[in-house]
């Protein structure tokens, strides 16, 4: 019985190809959308959270003001020997000044941005060297002019020429490029890290600021120390430092890498969840579709229905046969939902340049509502039409 | 005398093809209630070919839907072969109509966008019969309708007559007892309906298939040995058709 009904339901699938035709593709659209939408947000989410993770871990950022742009006092050189000396866990204490300028080297220019600081500034974000070195104390004491320029500053300044030991031109100084970052890539900010040439802080403050401020201060936890004990030292070190009474508001920040991939993630992961809820909306509408190409046919459906009765087909066999139809036609167009999905979110991922990966729970999730949908909306209406008296069904209008 | 026809048919021996008593159909109820059959007496012997008459509403299509087991009737017995048809679940009569009966009706009935083998063949696919039997069954039944070379058209492609033919070839495909015609000629034209009829007739006569025919010609009637007219939901006349027709 089984193999007979399978081919009744082979060969009426085959009959109305336009009908499974836009069944199984209102199911491919809905399964392929949810899939593609929610595997892109995962993509995004694994980016950002290894673009953060790129960042140096273990990293306490400390900014003044308690909001962006808030007006408050930077921090000071003393500041970094405080930290150094009072904080024993600090692991590396680097002070960052910036600056925007245009460098030069030969006939070519870039505008870029100018970071004054020490060597923990590398140990703390995690750079390491592609050519060359980092700076010596001296330079660090003198403020002497030397630079470690990034991958994107060496490639416009540079292009084929070799850039270590050549001096490149900022405002009215030259300064010698002594060393070159290996490339990072995009922040999680999505600005790009590479483009950033880094000096001693003296030399910042000296040359390009003209002040002893510092605007930021990253510090790095040693391994195995507690970042929240450090957060808290930190806290208490600054407020004596800044002479902020006891009932006052902190007029700094102290973040964490930790806690800005939280953030970070968790934003992209509800972006997914929106993705995705969109994109379970267009599952919903090819269901809607299915429902309608079905309701159409049901009363040719249902006259079929009383034709095969009359010629002594039991009502499970009919039943059996339409399960059959809806269940092929809806894992199929599942099977190409998600072959297309695949494809679709591979070529995205690599153009998005975010990771792609498979998620076996949507894709199961979204096999399975479809699956769901079809059988529903392919089977009850020839139960009810199965149940009829045959000559009901022959003379349904 | 119409009465008389009536009970000569009802003595006609205990090995009786179909015998309906008192069967009743009420469809609505309440004040609604409409009575199509008011208590059918009749018998039908193994052979015969009874063209059953009547205006519309006279209940002779509601008869023939009881007859064939597509509709049940609200009271009174139907016996065939011995077996009481009312007292049958559903799959029992389904199988009834798989294994004994065969249905021609008025507006052909075949699938659309199926081929006229696969119509044919569909009967022997409900009953399990192996692909090969299957084949050979549907082209010896399409054969003896004259439809040889149309068996990959599908009934778009083929004319009423053709369609009648096809719908017959699915009738008789299961070698049923029984031949079900309602109103086989009705949407077709008068020499197309000369050779259904003529088709139908060498079934009765040549195969010795019984038929039970319902139409409201009487030049169509005139095929049956027998021709019962119906009116107002009871049987109003039964008689043997003379052999001039």
């Amino acid at each position: 019985m089984l193999w007979n009904t399978l081919l009744l339901a082979l060969r009426s699938i085959r009959r109305n190809l336009l009908r499974s035709f836009l069944t199984v593709l209102g199911i491919v659209i809905g399964v392929a959308a949810v899939i593609t939408m929610v595997t892109l947000g995962n993509g995004a989410t694994r980016a950002v959270s290894d673009q953060i993770s790129s960042m140096g871990s273990n990293l306490l950022l400390l900014r003044p003001g308690q909001r962006y742009g808030e007006g408050a006092p930077n921090f000071k050189n003393s500041d970094i020997e405080a930290i150094r000396n009072q904080i024993t866990s600090a692991a590396a204490v680097a002070p960052s000044t910036n600056k925007t300028v245009t460098a030069v080297y030969q006939s070519r220019n870039w505008s870029t941005s100018v970071t004054g600081t020490n060597n923990d500034y590398f140990r703390a974000g995690n750079w390491e060297l592609a050519n060359g070195r980092t700076f010596t104390e001296t330079e660090e004491r003198a403020g002497r002019a030397v630079c470690v320029i990034g991958e994107t500053v060496r490639e416009n300044l540079f292009g084929r020429q070799k850039p270590v030991g050549s001096e490149i031109r900022i405002k009215q100084f030259a300064c010698e490029v002594i060393g070159v970052l290996k490339a990072k890539g995009q922040s999680a900010m999505g600005s790009d890290q590479d483009d950033t040439v880094v000096m001693p802080l003296r030399t910042v403050q000296r040359r390009l600021t003209g002040s002893q401020d510092i605007s930021r201060l990253n510090v790095s936890v040693r391994e195995g120390a507690s970042i929240d004990a450090v957060k808290q030292q930190l806290t208490l070190l600054l407020r004596e430092r800044r002479n902020i009474g006891e009932n006052e508001n902190d007029d700094f920040r102290v973040l964490d890498t930790r806690q800005i991939a939280q953030t970070l993630t968790g934003t992209t992961k509800i972006l997914t969840m929106l993705l995705g809820a969109v994109a379970a909306v267009s599952l919903l509408v090819g269901g809607i579709g299915i429902m309608n190409i079905m309701l159409v046919s049901v009363t040719e459906r249902t006259r079929e229905i009383g034709i095969r009765l009359a010629i002594g087909a039991l009502e499970r066999e009919v039943l059996l046969q339409f399960l059959i139809e809806a269940v092929v036609l809806s894992s199929l167009g599942g099977l190409i939902g998600i072959a297309i999905a695949t494809g679709a979110s591979i070529v995205a991922a690599g153009l998005m340049s975010v990771p792609y990966l498979f998620d076996p729970g949507i894709n199961l999730l979204s096999f399975l509502f479809s699956a769901a949908i079809g059988v529903i909306f392919g089977y009850f209406p020839a139960r009810r039409a199965a149940s009829l008296n045959p000559i009901d069904a022959l003379r349904h209008e | 005398m119409s009465n008389a026809a009536v009970n000569d048919d009802a003595s006609a021996g205990p090995d009786a093809l179909i015998r309906l008593t008192a069967i009743t159909k009420t469809y609505g109820r309440g004040q609604a209630a409409f009575q199509a059959l008011k208590g059918i007496n009749l018998v039908v012997n193994s052979g015969d070919f009874v063209a059953i008459m009547g205006a519309s509403g006279s209940g002779k299509s509601t008869a023939m839907n009881i007859l064939g087991c597509l509709d049940t009737p609200t009271s009174g017995s139907y016996e065939f072969e011995g077996v009481r048809v009312e007292r049958l679940t559903r799959n029992q009569r389904a199988l009834l109509r798989r294994n004994y009966l065969g249905f021609v009706f008025q507006g052909f009935n075949l699938l659309a966008r199926t081929t006229a083998m696969e119509n044919v063949e569909l009967p022997l696919i409900y009953r399990g019969e192996p692909a090969a039997a299957r084949d050979a069954a549907a082209r010896a039944a399409l054969e003896q309708v004259g439809l040889l070379g149309w068996e990959h058209h599908t009934p778009s492609e083929l004319s009423g007559g053709q369609q009648q033919r096809v719908a017959i070839a699915r009738a008789i495909v299961t070698r049923p007892a029984v031949l079900l015609a309602d109103e086989p000629t009705g949407n077709l034209d008068t020499r197309t309906s000369r050779e259904i009829m003529e088709l139908i007739c060498s079934l009765n006569v040549d195969h010795g298939l019984t038929v039970l025919m319902v139409t409201h010609e009487s030049d169509i009637a005139a095929h049956a040995k027998r021709t019962v007219h119906f009116l107002d939901g009871r049987v109003e006349s039964d008689q043997r058709n003379g052999s001039a027709s």
